[in-house]
């Protein structure tokens, strides 16, 4: 640094570097945008306002999210839209708070599962023999017994409370992530790039930052997406099951499962945050798809 | 025209899908093919060769659509033909050889059932006559027990024999024509020439017109009655072959005629007491439980060029594998400058492993595709030489000119968006970068057009020169050897069969094997395949029997 700030052609060099990356990126994103399919601009669509609907609950909301503001399983009416629930809070202001808790916890938790399966998928790729064993047979074990079942037990042992079933699905989950991760890395690690570099003397970390994971990125975008929903399914059905998102927190699946009997009364209104959930799952699939598509297809 | 002409093609226009935009990959072809002809078609990749021979039979690859123009079969127009038409024509009619029989075939069925399939869907013949009819065209096709092998699966034959058993497939019907797409390109020279004379013979037996696609001029002088040079999907010339051969008219065919002739200038012999910068001693090698290298010494001087040379699976690029340390040797070692190198690559320092470089064979896996030109060669030049921010970026440009290549053109790109040989030039100049003693060359022309290679094998040649370099040249290829080699090296089953400077190496007495290989290299004497056949039928020549090649 100390030399271009001496030297000025330097200093419009170093300025000018970044642009032309900074451009032609912006140019293939607007191009993909562009060439996007209806089914993927719909998707995008609903999770945008998915969002918004998160991070603006307290001004979108009418009542709050544990408040009592009615009888218990009110038709609904011009005062409440959606009615109220078996403890006469409002329907649809607990569906907008829903948004925040049940999408938040989905995300970190596969965020979470990402960063310890793809670290573990990649190690195993590269280094192989008994790292790779060791890390196979812990994860076909985990994998060995059904998740929810695995998830239901452990959750029962440690206590049911939302950090422990973040920790316990990003674990449960991250095996699958592990899979895929290896699966990709596998490919990668013996091109001859990686070897090139591996013969000039690059450490293991440098291996995996910029040799392996900026070409497994497309695969592990779409996949992310797509574990995205099944965490997400997975909250739900603990919530439902009643280990999951602790009341009076307001989760889409606790909301189906309290107001579960109404259906028997000829209700739909259990039917809205299955709703709500359907509908974010479907349109996190659609814009997957087309992630999915232009990244085995053909490449810019 | 006369019922003589069997394939006419008229302004044929097919366009490709780039995008949303439409791109002529073909503009405006015309072919005309006799009964009982072969037409050469040669070109270099994207000329359109492949697309054409597809278009014969009516038929574009998925994203491509024909725009314009007629093909004409039999009198029939097959693009204006029904799909139901055409499917009728495809494997009774018109069949199809693709270059890679492995990729082809279909591995879960036995080789016999997949040449029933065609016959027997045309209503031809039934099973047996088809059973039969095979062997029949696997004794003619000189395939090894030709009542046994098609009872085979596709993995259990080699390459050779399976193109053989793919080109007695396309006959399996008796077709009118047969197009011929690379058909022995992934082939060695030695199991080239088997199935070359397989095929001539075939066609020239059942009278079947044939378009045969190569890139190599010297295969499709042996092949064809006529020659047609594309470029950029047009015809750039036609003629008979001999005339074609002895007097191109076009500037673009005469260059393509002129790419053997390039030679390297030729190195003083070292002095004898000079040390090798590399020399293999006593070096065996093994994948696991299976010996692979026996005993193998060479040496690689100073400013020379060493030529390793050996059909696939002689040893050549394992013998490599262990100088740069990817596989430890199981016995012997390995000088560099006199002094041992540490077996496995991990033991060697930053210097060892700085002074040997490599230049991959496919320079499409050897660069990162996820990293831009300046971050590929300036990698190298911060690790080994510590240079970082302006510095670095400078060594990089000299470098890109060194390799004749524009730096504020090529600095930012990404190596998606660079041709085949610039791809190689880019693997040439991150190995330059380290400032190394000693680069092996694995293969770096035989993925290329003739042009594009001749260009790759001029740069070595120039850096030779000017900066000193030894090079290890891995090659299959003996016009490449005869190019740039000062010593040539030949392998064979993992042994060093013979070896000397290039000059005694083309001469005779030879090792029965590398005889064998000189003389399967094509020439450009249209009467050269005859010749040979004739000189090995009796025994002048050794031939592939005698030199215990592992194809037969």
């Amino acid at each position: 640094m100390t030399d271009a700030t001496n030297d000025p052609t330097a200093l419009s060099a170093d300025a000018q570097a970044p642009r032309v990356e900074q451009e032609s990126r912006w140019t293939t994103i607007r191009r993909a945008f562009r060439t996007a399919p209806l089914t993927a601009w719909f998707g995008m669509i609903v999770i945008f306002l998915y969002i918004v609907t998160a991070i603006f609950a307290p001004l979108l909301a009418p009542f709050g999210e544990k408040e009592i503001v009615g009888d218990a399983f009110d038709v609904p009416g011009s005062e409440y839209l959606l009615g109220t629930d078996q403890l006469g809070r409002d329907m649809l202001s607990r569906m907008i708070y829903a948004a925040r808790n049940t999408v938040g916890i989905a995300l970190l938790t596969t965020i979470l599962s990402f960063l310890l399966g793809s670290f573990l998928g990649m190690l195993a790729a590269v280094l192989g023999g008994w790292t790779d064993n060791i890390l196979s047979r812990v994860v076909d074990v985990l994998m060995s017994i059904p998740q929810l079942i695995f998830a239901l037990l452990l959750l029962t042992i440690l206590g049911a409370n939302v950090v422990n079933m973040i920790l316990v699905i990003a674990l449960l989950d991250s095996t699958r992530v592990y899979r895929l991760m290896r699966a990709v890395g596998m490919n990668i690690v013996v091109m001859d790039y990686v070897e090139a570099a591996k013969l000039r003397g690059e450490g293991l970390w440098w291996l995996i930052r910029k040799e392996i994971l900026p070409n497994a990125m497309a695969p592990l975008i779409a996949e992310f997406g797509l574990r995205f929903c099944f965490v997400f399914l997975t909250i739900a059905a603990l919530s439902f099951l009643g280990l999951g998102i602790q009341p009076p927190t307001a989760d889409w699946g606790t909301m189906v499962r309290d107001n579960a009997q109404l259906i028997t009364f000829g209700e739909i209104i259990p039917l809205y945050p299955a709703g709500a959930i359907a509908l974010l799952t479907v349109a996190v699939n659609f814009v997957v798809d087309w992630m999915l598509h232009r990244s085995s297809g053909l490449k810019e | 025209m006369s019922d003589d002409t069997i394939l006419k093609i008229r302004n044929l226009k097919i366009d490709g899908k780039t995008g949303d935009e439409w791109l002529p990959i073909l503009k405006g072809i015309d072919l005309d093919l006799k009964r009982g002809e072969v037409l050469g078609v040669i070109g270099e990749s994207g000329a359109g060769k492949s697309t054409i021979g597809l278009a014969a039979m009516g038929y574009t690859r998925g994203g491509c659509r024909i725009s314009g123009g007629t093909v004409d079969f039999e009198g029939t127009d097959l693009v204006a033909a029904s799909e139901t038409y055409r499917r009728k024509l495809r494997g009774k009619k018109i069949a199809y050889v693709a270059q890679s029989a492995a990729a082809s075939f279909n591995p879960a069925h036995r080789l016999i059932d997949q040449y029933s399939e065609a016959p027997i869907q045309h209503g031809v013949m039934n099973t047996t006559e088809a059973e039969s009819d095979a062997t029949e065209l696997y004794r003619r096709l000189q395939l090894p027990n030709p009542d046994e092998i098609g009872f085979r699966y596709p993995h259990q034959v080699s390459g050779g024999q399976l193109q053989r058993a793919m080109t007695a497939m396309a006959m399996s019907c008796r077709p009118d024509l047969i197009i011929f797409d690379e058909p022995t390109t992934a082939l060695d020279v030695t199991t080239q020439i088997e199935v070359l004379a397989a095929i001539r013979d075939a066609v020239e037996q059942f009278g079947t017109a044939a378009i045969y696609i190569t890139h190599d001029l010297a295969v499709v002088a042996q092949m064809a009655d006529r020659i047609q040079v594309f470029k950029l999907g047009e015809t750039i010339e036609e003629a008979e072959t001999r005339k074609m051969l002895s007097a191109p008219e076009e500037d673009y065919t005469k260059s393509l005629w002129a790419v053997r002739s390039f030679k390297a200038t030729a190195k003083p012999k070292p002095p004898a007491d000079e040390v090798p910068i590399v020399e293999l001693r006593n070096v065996d090698a093994a994948y696991g439980a299976t010996p692979v290298l026996f005993d193998v010494n060479f040496k690689i001087h100073k400013g020379r060029t060493v030529a390793v040379v050996g059909e696939s699976g002689s040893g050549k690029s394992t013998a490599a594998r262990c100088i740069t340390g990817l596989l430890p040797p199981t016995k012997g070692e390995i000088l560099f400058n006199g002094e041992a190198l540490p077996p496995g690559y991990r033991q060697r320092n930053k210097d060892q492993l700085r002074q040997a470089q490599m230049i991959y064979q496919m320079a499409d896996t050897a660069l990162n595709p996820k990293q831009r030109i300046e971050d590929i060669i300036g990698r190298p030049v911060g690790f080994y030489l510590g240079l970082s921010g302006k510095a670095q970026r400078e060594r990089v440009r000299e470098l890109l000119d060194l390799i004749e290549m524009e730096p504020d053109v090529y600095m930012h790109r990404f190596p998606g968006e660079l041709s085949g040989g610039q791809k190689q030039r880019i693997g040439i100049a991150r190995s330059l970068a380290a400032e190394p003693q000693f680069i092996i060359c694995d293969e770096v022309t035989s993925a290329l057009d003739q042009l594009v290679a001749e260009g790759i094998l001029r740069l070595l040649d120039k850096l030779q020169i000017d900066l000193g370099l030894a090079y290890m040249f891995i090659t299959h290829d003996l016009a490449t050897v005869r190019a740039i080699a000062d010593e040539v090296v030949v392998m064979q089953h993992g042994k060093v069969v013979e070896q000397g400077p290039k000059v005694e190496m083309f001469k005779p007495p030879h090792h029965p094997y590398t005889d064998l290989l000189l003389s399967s290299v094509p020439e450009m004497d249209p009467g050269w395949l005859t010749n040979l056949l004739g000189a090995r039928e009796r025994g002048e020549i050794v031939d592939a029997k005698a030199a215990g090649a592992s194809d037969n």
